[in-house]
């Protein structure tokens, strides 16, 4: 076997560059989760924990197509309570900051969400008191 | 063990009669749905009518353009070009140019007549969408999602009403005062007037129809075509009105009584 050596040599520097991301992060020890900002009130998202942990993009999603194309604006959780669907109105009810909940997460995880491009993160009072009346 | 044809065939269809049972679309969480809001209002062709005699006994004035414009945080752009409007108002003769001679005065081809998206019948700009981002609802709205546009303006080119604008820039910078609980666009996203689509779902009309009469005036009449007793079917009965550009079989659904 002619120039062995280049070729082990090659095939560990191939193996090395190919997994330095993992060395990277062994090297850079173990990330701590952000701490996110609980609701002040609320005891229960609109579905288990669990479920929204895991697949809340999936629900947003399903919200979004509901309202924009059904024109459906309530949501009929699984335990009978019904939700406006909207995150502005709904979910920053409890969630008030999304900047110490959705977006410090996301960071954390490397997600980018770009919900807030045009959705607002902030209730406005006079919204916010229509809202209360059942309006959008 | 064979198969013969005949009954590899028998039970491909048996197969597919079962899995035609399957419910194709599930909701997320068992026992969760949607649903329209008990409020919501219902109709079989919504549409609008502008009395132009009465708009105009106001003269300059914008109340419907300042109210949707400030609820639905449409930016005023500094630069022309970018201009971003879901109703505005335009010169008569630009409007209808077919309504205007060489003989008509100056003040008559160039006063302000209210305009917005037609909500046509046969919208183009729903033919041109490559996403199916802009779409015609069952009741007539002519809808935007704006998660779906990609931003070719295929439908901004299409649109014979030019009714559509794009967002050349990111338009929160430009915000008319603090912004709404409505979403603002972002750059690159085309917008329109969509009816208040967010309003009659819940049971609420056009916010320009209601500024409008909130001063008294009543030149804006919304309502459903469907129903025969709504104060745009009466008003269709009984009086001569005009549509933008008819020629072109778009069949707009905002109707002017000149």
């Amino acid at each position: 076997m002619h120039d062995a050596g280049k070729i082990v040599l090659g095939l560990g520097v191939f193996g090395v560059l190919v997994t330095a991301p993992v060395w990277y992060g062994i090297g850079r020890g173990k990330g701590e989760p952000p701490e996110l900002q609980r609701p002040a009130t609320a005891k229960q998202c609109i579905e288990p924990t669990a479920f929204m942990r895991a697949r809340h993009m999936e629900l947003l999603n399903e919200w979004r197509d509901a309202v924009v194309r059904d024109a459906d604006r309530v949501y009929v959780a699984s335990d009978g309570q019904h939700h406006e669907m909207s995150l502005t109105g709904t979910c920053l009810r409890c969630h008030e900051d999304p900047e110490k909940f959705c977006i410090r997460c996301h960071a954390y995880a490397g997600v980018e969400a770009f919900c807030w491009d045009c959705h607002q993160k902030k209730r406005t009072m006079a919204v916010s008191a229509r809202r209360e009346r059942g309006a959008p | 063990m064979t198969m013969r044809r005949r009954s590899f065939l028998k039970l491909a269809g048996l197969g597919l009669a079962g899995a035609s049972t399957v419910p194709v679309a599930q909701a997320l969480v068992r026992g969760a749905r949607t649903e329209a809001g008990p409020d919501a209002l219902k109709g079989k062709r919504w549409a609008m009518v502008i009395d132009e005699k009465k708009c105009l006994t106001r003269g300059g004035c914008d109340v419907c353009v300042q109210a949707c414009h400030r609820a639905h945080n449409v930016p005023a752009m500094a630069n022309p070009r970018h201009e971003v409007k879901w109703l505005w108002k335009e010169q008569f003769g630009h409007v209808f140019p077919d309504r205007v001679t060489p003989y008509t005065p100056a003040v008559m081809k160039e006063r302000p007549t209210l305009v917005l998206c037609n909500h046509c019948d046969n919208p183009p700009c729903v033919r041109v969408c490559p996403t199916q981002s802009t779409w015609k609802r069952a009741d007539g709205l002519v809808m935007m999602d704006m998660h779906r546009c990609i931003g070719c303006r295929y439908c901004v080119v299409a649109c014979p009403y030019g009714s559509r604008s794009f967002n050349f820039e990111d338009p929160r910078p430009g915000l008319r005062g603090e912004p709404t609980d409505y979403p603002t666009r972002t750059k690159g996203v085309v917008e329109k007037c969509t009816f208040c689509a967010e309003r009659l779902a819940v049971g609420q009309r056009p916010l320009c129809v209601e500024a409008c009469e909130g001063i008294g005036c009543g030149a804006l009449t919304f309502g459903d075509l469907g129903d025969p007793a709504s104060p745009v079917s009466a008003l269709l009965r009984e009086n001569d009105v005009a549509r933008r550009k008819p020629e072109l079989g778009t069949s707009p659904h905002v109707f002017y009584l000149l």
